[in-house]
């Protein structure tokens, strides 16, 4: 399929040219924007690839959900782009060595891997092939019938991540006037207006 | 080759063209009436006559307006990031446009019948905030910024309570394809068929947190005039402002049309003899947006804070109770529940 292989090209190449970008751009917000490209292109390659259902996953929660908390964040940054290119020349060489250092690192890590050649075949197994059975409910079958105690526990050890992040900024300050809805629901007409007779020429 | 290449690629292509280019046409015609029908049903309740000068019963007025904006200057401010103050109506209205792509307006009348329909919408629709983000953003003034900042969290905050309503009625079914979604709801007993009964307690949840969603009275807060000017539209004016009004719009009938598919049946006739098809369709939105229309005229704004918490203490609770109680009743096959 020419067609294919062009929108691959295409969604490939947006891909990294806008994740180069994210790094690239010097206003944060265009690098979040161009974030948002790269989660888009990803979620064209995952199309092509017939998995359609994770593609629209990843568009509602990473660009639908987790950008605009992004974007929300950085858009409130009052961020000094003159400072902070100063700041760029001094510590790039630092930045770049780590960088090197890093690349190298995962080049001998990666560079001795290889699949296995059991690999094929156990890829294979969980999941029914791709066209008799829709990719929405070959996953569903996989997270819920075959895996559910660890898809559960995911979903746990996430819930006691929010938690947790809720309690270690929580803080209650005293002295503050809060609102408390009930109360102000059944406020009746006469506990908050006193209505006078004020006699001319005098005051209440 | 030459005739390989015209049969695969070159007209399938100018089939789907077509297609776009009609359904676009004849929304955006719609479009034109019912915010004519907007218009005339806030009037009717304010006791004023409406738009009456332009055209037979003023039917024309929105035809008048679309040319005033046209011909209007674009100001851009000093400061605005011009290339994003721009992207920002654009993608406001793109988007909102190809929401349509996968709404059936009748048995097999639909675009692209994606499998995954209603996952596609629910991301286009959150995909929308942008449009406003941006804009708000990129005017680099302090009332459109508020704007912007507000709309993030509105349309965050209500998507997960549209989502988890979604889901209650994906059980039911037990499909994500749209066209599936109305022919489960084709039953022997017409309009007691469709999903609004078993799911009744979703449906009044459904139509506030679209109302929030898309921005619409009495959750307009992202543009409330009376202290945020126009928020992230103050900036916009002519083509651009156009834009943001028609995308705007277009995410509310889509809106509409997504309250008619999944509790009301979509394009199916009501009483069990007449024969079902677009009339339907088209009837049953065009209820919907009047209840809009209405919602408008008669509720007063909600203040900000009233709407997050209505959004996450109210809505979610409910709606994330729902879908327990519906996944119970579908598994333990009560009747209407479990269709597929």
């Amino acid at each position: 399929m020419a067609v294919a292989t062009l929108a691959f090209y295409l969604f490939a190449c947006t891909a990294v040219a806008a994740g180069a970008l994210v790094v690239l751009s010097r206003n944060p917000v265009h690098s979040v924007l161009w974030l948002i490209l790269a989660f888009f292109s990803s979620a064209g390659l995952f199309v092509l690839m017939g998995a359609e259902f994770v593609a629209m996953l990843l568009v509602i929660v990473y660009v639908g959900a987790v950008a605009v908390l992004f974007l929300f964040v950085v858009m409130m940054l009052d961020v000094d782009f003159a400072e902070l290119k100063a700041g760029m020349a001094e510590h790039l060489p630092v930045g770049l060595l780590i960088g090197v250092v890093l690349l190298t690192q995962l080049a001998l890590a990666l560079g001795g891997w290889a699949f296995s050649d059991a690999a094929p075949a156990l890829r294979e197994a969980p999941a029914e092939a791709v066209g008799q059975v829709h990719n929405a409910r070959a996953l569903g079958r996989l997270i819920y019938d075959d895996y559910v105690f660890l898809f559960q526990a995911a979903g746990l050890i996430l819930l006691v991540a929010m938690v947790g992040a809720i309690v270690l900024t929580l803080r209650h300050r005293e002295g503050i006037k809060r609102q408390d809805v009930l109360k102000q629901i059944h406020r009746e007409r006469h506990e908050a207006v006193e209505l006078l007779d004020v006699k001319p020429g005098q005051g209440i | 080759m030459e005739t390989g290449f015209w049969s695969a690629y070159a007209w399938p292509g100018i089939v789907i063209l077509a297609q776009c280019l009609l359904v676009l046409v004849l929304l955006l015609v719609a479009l034109a009436f019912l915010l004519y029908m907007d218009r005339k049903v806030w009037a009717a309740v304010q006791l004023r006559r409406g738009p009456n000068v332009v055209g037979p019963f003023g039917l024309l007025q929105s035809f008048a307006d679309f040319l005033k904006f046209v011909f209007k200057e674009i100001i851009v401010p000093a400061g605005a990031d011009k290339t994003v103050f721009f992207l920002a109506p654009l993608m406001s209205f793109v988007l909102a446009a190809i929401a349509w792509a996968v709404i059936p307006f009748a048995d097999g009348w639909v675009i692209s019948d994606l499998n995954v329909g209603i996952l596609y919408i629910f991301a286009v629709s959150s995909l929308e905030v942008y449009g406003v983000i941006m804009g708000g953003w990129a005017s680099n003034s302090k009332y459109p910024f508020l704007g912007g900042l507000r709309s993030a969290a509105q349309m965050i905050s209500y998507e997960v309570s549209i989502g988890l309503i979604i889901v209650g009625v994906l059980i039911s079914t037990g499909s994500l394809n749209l066209t599936e979604i109305v022919r489960a709801q084709d039953g022997a007993y017409g309009f007691l068929s469709w999903y609004w009964l078993p799911h009744l307690p979703m449906v009044p949840l459904f139509f506030i947190s679209a109302l929030a969603e898309t921005n619409r009275p009495p959750f307009d807060l992202p543009e409330a005039e009376s202290e945020l000017v126009a928020g992230y539209q103050v900036e916009y004016s002519s083509t651009p402002y156009l834009l943001f009004m028609i995308g705007e719009y277009l995410a509310i009938v889509l809106m509409c049309a997504l309250v008619t598919i999944l509790f009301f049946g979509g394009w199916l006739s009501p009483v069990p003899g007449l024969p079902d098809g677009v009339f339907w369709f088209v009837a049953k939105v065009t209820l919907v947006f009047f209840l809009f229309a209405m919602v408008k005229a008669i509720v007063p704004r909600f203040r900000y804070d009233q709407l997050m918490r209505l959004g996450w203490k109210v809505f979610l609770p409910m709606s994330l109770g729902w879908v327990v109680i519906a996944s119970m009743l579908a598994h333990y096959g009560v009747p209407g529940y479990a269709r597929w």
